[in-house]
């Protein structure tokens, strides 16, 4: 018995070796526990759907637990592909995703002053939630031909800077300054655990905060208000400041236990805007209350330690730093959403992951765990400097 | 192996960096749970309050207005249904095309049109639209019939305030209006846009008892303000409905008397309680138009009439009593010691240094006592009167009746009329008191000043015994009356006694008497021929212009041939029945030339008009039997 149990081990070791493993394998090494996390916050957000529609399935509840069927075949199709695949196309997609961004300027179909989806009929596709994986992906195939030294010099760090930058100025320019902000944000981590200097990102720090007034001149009216409201919100209780106050008393009268399921007055009195989407916090606060999102809390939190478990157990860079960039990119979801809506920070169109309704970001948030899948079972797979699934 | 070196200072890095990132999401994840304790908890009675405030609405629910009714129970006031038509945008397919059918239906004007597309878009959509009020009992049955085709339109029910009585009962009642911007007094019921108030007369006096206390509706609303559900109900109290006096059937018939004339006021007092039973001035208004809101137009021809049909006159009009003043010098000289029988020869006028001082009579009256010196009313008679007993007597007689300040009757606007004493004049006009000014006082003219309702009240203390009665408008028990009788009527308690000996007040009666009731009385022609209803009254002629010698000497100009505004006011006072007196009337038109011609029989109708309805039943004593009936 301990004998054949030992052959497989051995038999596995030789295979993982190789590079080589069957479907079953794969199957068999996914993170369950995580596709388990996913359905949980899912769930959560399909019941506060429910909850919005006034206790109907329709119209976002249903459509929403279709989204995440498919995002689960999602998850999983991409999950088991090579990682050495996702290695070789991570710069073809990136460039699909520049080009969406692009298709969205000229087919885009305007959404709250901005432009920011192209309707495929199936979906409506918002290519900036496509690129924040996108991103990461073409970042992660960057800093995996780097060595320490390249990433000293500086000139190396141009092509990085410039995947950056590209698909940031576009989604500025839909405009969509949160989004913006979170690939940059985004884009920064991976730098960051890619190895590049401290000092370097104090530079840019430097220079941000002094550009802050040329900023400011190519920030639209709306955007601007924002802002202004957001440092001080009660000033104008009906006109700007209204979606932050309205969100903060539905928060705080919702207490510890919260008005019950169904029950928040501000949701359901039409007093919290978009309670579907951005502001879907707010009403599972009100309705559970602090327990409520604390537990929500919890999840994400058990969400990102796995995610930066398995960013620390991969044995490749490619790997290490793509599952990192992506955590990361799930964090600042999670906490620019929460900060806006209890106020921390300016009001910004940043869904809550898997909460929120909304295709893209649900599709995308799925592909993003499912790489992070991938990344757990191709851990120990070697990926050469230049690429392709070579073994060095 | 160099390469696996590098690999390994690469992942440390990583691992490194990554922890420390994993250690800031650390830190920010807790500041996120350290704000959700903050406003979860240590804010959470302020939010809690909040968001009460944004869910609860309170709606007032206005109180109906009590009504006002006569004394035998006849509304004067009262609410109506005020049907209106109202358009629900949500509801309505198309509300042009609504619109265009519900003109075929029922009177729409271009104006309304406008008016409705304007504000449906500008209000939301659940909110209705009032398209047309004060809709006809038809045209509220023609639009129930079209319903089906009329999508969004519905009919709302509101109160209006309604008189029956249109301007007979307006100086009495006064009306109701919206209420003006200085008018609020923080009460929220105030500001609710259909809301009226009382501007005049009793809707103004008992506004508080009439308007009731508003009850209020806790409703839950959303976050544009659509009505979800009914939280709680409060209902307040309606108004109080408020009996008057006054008897609305002989006010009216009052009223259109009175309107024989052009401008008058008369005024109908019960002397024993004081109970009014018509005040009366004409013209009038219609107090419904106010209710409704008045044109400009309408408003500027009331305010600039000559003839104020916005003035109560029988309360603030202020008249030179003539010689209707007389019983009040005859009292002063009885005190003073005068005796009835004391004569005075009248050629006509009496000389006082320079000046002459006229009769009415260019010949005279010969010689006359007090007696038919009041049937005649014999102004040179008056005159030496006067000049024995003395400005300061007469004056604080006519004080004792009532006369100089306001009677304290419950309406807004009543004026004090004058009294004129020798301070008054010093402090007044900065001049000595003269003699000429005490004989012209006696007649009621020069600066005396006095009111149909104070001429009223005098007449009731003559009549009643020199009981200090006071006039009323409401049921409700006076301040000087409190006993009831059985039947509910209320009976004063006694009223003070003016201390005037009943054989004074019989000399002015008699006098009184003989001015209706005897041939050679000024009134004579006036007199209720219907035995047991007789009256006695003083008829009194109050000249409003100087008759200058010129004039005298070349024969005083007829009344009939000067300007209306130049003629003479004629005055009455009267009460009836002669041998057990119930009931006051003064009158007054406004430039209607003699007492005796103008005022005497309109008081004469309206005091038989008083006594056919007197319900205590004393009909004329033909009816039963010729015998007298005695009252008591």
């Amino acid at each position: 018995m301990a004998q054949r149990q030992r052959i497989f081990f051995v038999d596995r070791l030789a295979a993982l070796r190789n590079n080589e493993m069957s479907l079953r394998e794969k199957v068999w090494q996914i993170n369950w526990s995580l596709i388990v996390l996913a359905t949980l916050i899912s769930g959560i957000g399909i019941a506060m759907l429910y909850s919005a529609a006034n206790g109907r399935i329709d119209p976002w509840a249903s459509r929403q637990l279709m989204r995440f069927g498919a995002g689960i075949l999602i998850l999983l199709i991409v999950a088991v592909i090579d990682i050495r695949i996702w290695f070789r196309y991570a710069y073809a997609i990136y460039f699909v995703a520049l080009a969406l961004l692009v298709a969205v300027e000229f087919l885009g179909v305007s959404g709250m002053g901005a432009q920011r989806w192209i309707d495929l009929k199936v979906i409506q596709l918002q290519p900036s939630e496509v690129m924040k994986v996108a991103l990461v992906l073409a970042l992660a195939r960057c800093f995996h031909g780097m060595a320490l030294e390249d990433i000293s010099r500086p000139t190396s760090l141009i092509l990085p800077i410039a995947i950056t930058l590209a698909p940031a100025a576009l989604v500025l320019k839909q405009p969509d300054l949160g989004t913006a902000m979170m690939l940059l944000m985004a884009a920064a981590a991976v730098f960051f655990c890619a190895g590049v200097r401290l000092w370097k990102f104090a530079l840019v720090g430097i220079a941000a905060l002094g550009s802050i007034p040329i900023a400011w001149q190519f920030l639209r009216e709306y955007q601007r208000q924002r802002v202004l409201t957001f440092l001080n919100p009660e000033n104008d209780p009906l006109g700007a400041g209204y979606h932050t106050l309205q969100s903060k008393i539905a928060l705080g009268s919702g207490g510890l236990f919260g008005k019950g399921f169904m029950q928040g007055s501000q949701s359901h009195l039409n007093f919290l805007p978009e309670k579907q989407t951005d502001f879907i916090f707010t009403m599972l606060a009100e309705e559970f209350g602090m327990i409520g999102g604390l537990t929500l809390l919890a999840l994400y939190a058990i969400l990102l330690i796995y995610g930066i478990a398995i960013a620390l157990r991969a044995r490749n860079q490619f790997g290490r730093v793509l599952a990192m960039g992506l955590t990361c990119n799930v964090f600042f979801y999670v906490f620019i959403n929460i900060a806006m809506v209890m106020g921390l920070v300016p009001v910004v169109g940043v869904p809550l992951p898997l909460v929120s309704y909304g295709g893209t970001a649900m599709l995308t948030l799925m592909a993003t765990i499912g790489l992070l899948i991938s990344v757990y079972i191709h851990r120990d797979v070697r990926i050469s400097r230049r690429g392709l699934g070579i073994e060095v | 192996m160099a390469l696996i070196h590098e690999d390994n200072e690469r992942s440390k890095t990583f691992t490194r960096r990554t922890l420390l990132l994993g250690g800031g999401q650390a830190v920010l994840f807790s500041t996120l749970a350290a704000r959700m304790y903050y406003l979860q908890i240590i804010e959470s009675d302020r939010y809690k309050m909040l968001a009460e405030d944004n869910r609860i609405n309170l709606r007032l629910l206005p109180p109906p207005r009590g009504r006002i009714v006569d004394r035998y129970g006849t509304p004067m006031a009262a609410n109506q249904q005020n049907y209106r038509v109202v358009l629900v945008r949500e509801q309505a397919r198309d509300v042009g095309q609504t619109l265009d059918m519900l003109a075929r239906v029922i009177e729409l004007s271009e104006y309304d049109f406008e008016r409705v597309m304007r504000d449906v878009s500008h209000k939301r959509a659940f909110v209705p639209v009032t398209v047309r009020d004060y809709l006809s009992w038809e045209e509220v049955s023609r639009i129930e019939v079209n319903a089906p085709d009329l999508p969004g339109i519905n009919i709302e029910v509101g109160q209006t305030r309604h008189y029956p009585y249109n301007e007979q009962m307006t100086h009495v009642l006064g009306y109701v209006s919206a209420v003006s911007e200085s008018e609020l007094t923080g009460d929220p019921l105030l500001e609710l846009p259909d809301f009226r108030i009382g501007k005049q007369g009793i809707e103004k006096q008992y506004d508080r008892t009439l308007r009731g206390a508003a009850g209020t509706s806790q409703l839950e609303v959303n976050a544009v303000g659509r009505v979800i559900r009914e939280l709680s109900r409060e209902d307040g109290n309606p108004g109080q409905d408020l009996v008057l006096t006054v008897d609305a059937a002989l006010q009216a018939y009052t009223h259109e008397r009175l309107r024989a004339e052009r401008s008058a006021a008369a005024v109908v007092m019960d002397i024993h309680t004081g109970d009014l039973l018509a005040l009366a001035s004409t013209p009038g208004y219609d107090p419904n138009l106010f209710n409704v809101g008045l044109t400009n137009e309408v408003w500027n021809q009331l305010v600039k009439d000559p003839l104020t049909p916005l003035t109560n006159k029988a309360i603030s009009g202020h008249y030179a009593p003539g010689s209707t003043y007389k019983p009040v010098v005859a009292l002063a000289a009885l005190e003073a010691g005068i005796s009835p029988d004391f004569e005075v020869f009248c050629p006509g006028f009496m000389q006082l240094g320079n000046a002459r001082f006229h009769c009415w009579k260019k010949g005279g009256h010969g010689t006359v006592d007090m007696y038919k010196a009041t049937q005649q009313s014999c102004d040179v008679y008056y005159y030496e009167l006067s000049k024995r007993v003395g400005i300061d007597r007469m004056t604080a007689m006519a004080k004792r009746f009532g006369l100089g300040s306001t009677v304290g009757i419950d309406l807004p606007g009543e004026r004090p009329g004058l009294i004129p004493t020798r301070d008054w004049k010093l402090a007044k006009i900065g001049e000595p008191w003269q003699l000429g000014e005490t004989l012209i006082s006696a007649i009621g003219q020069g600066f005396v000043l006095t009111t149909p309702l104070q001429l009223a009240v005098m007449t009731a203390r003559l009549a009643n015994g020199g009981k200090a009665v006071v006039p009323r408008l409401t049921r409700q028990v006076h301040p000087a009356q409190k006993a009831e009788t059985p039947d509910g009527v209320e009976l004063p308690d006694e009223f003070p006694d003016m201390d005037i000996p009943a054989a004074h007040l019989r000399v002015v009666q008699t006098g009184m008497d003989l001015v209706t009731n005897n041939p050679r009385g000024t009134a004579y022609r006036a007199r209720i021929q219907e035995e047991g209803w007789e009256m006695a009254g003083k008829t009194g002629t109050s000249q409003v212009r100087r008759i200058t010698m010129a004039e005298r000497a070349a024969g005083v100009t007829k009344n009939q041939d000067l300007p209306w505004r130049r003629r003479d006011h004629a005055l009455f006072i009267s009460y009836a029945p002669v041998q057990a007196p119930r009931y006051a009337c003064a009158v007054v038109v406004e430039h209607g030339g003699g007492g005796s011609k103008a005022a005497a029989p309109i008081a004469r109708d309206i005091l038989i008009e008083t006594q056919r309805r007197d319900p205590s039943g004393t009909p004329p004593i033909a009816l039963v039997g010729g015998q007298p009936v005695k009252r008591g």
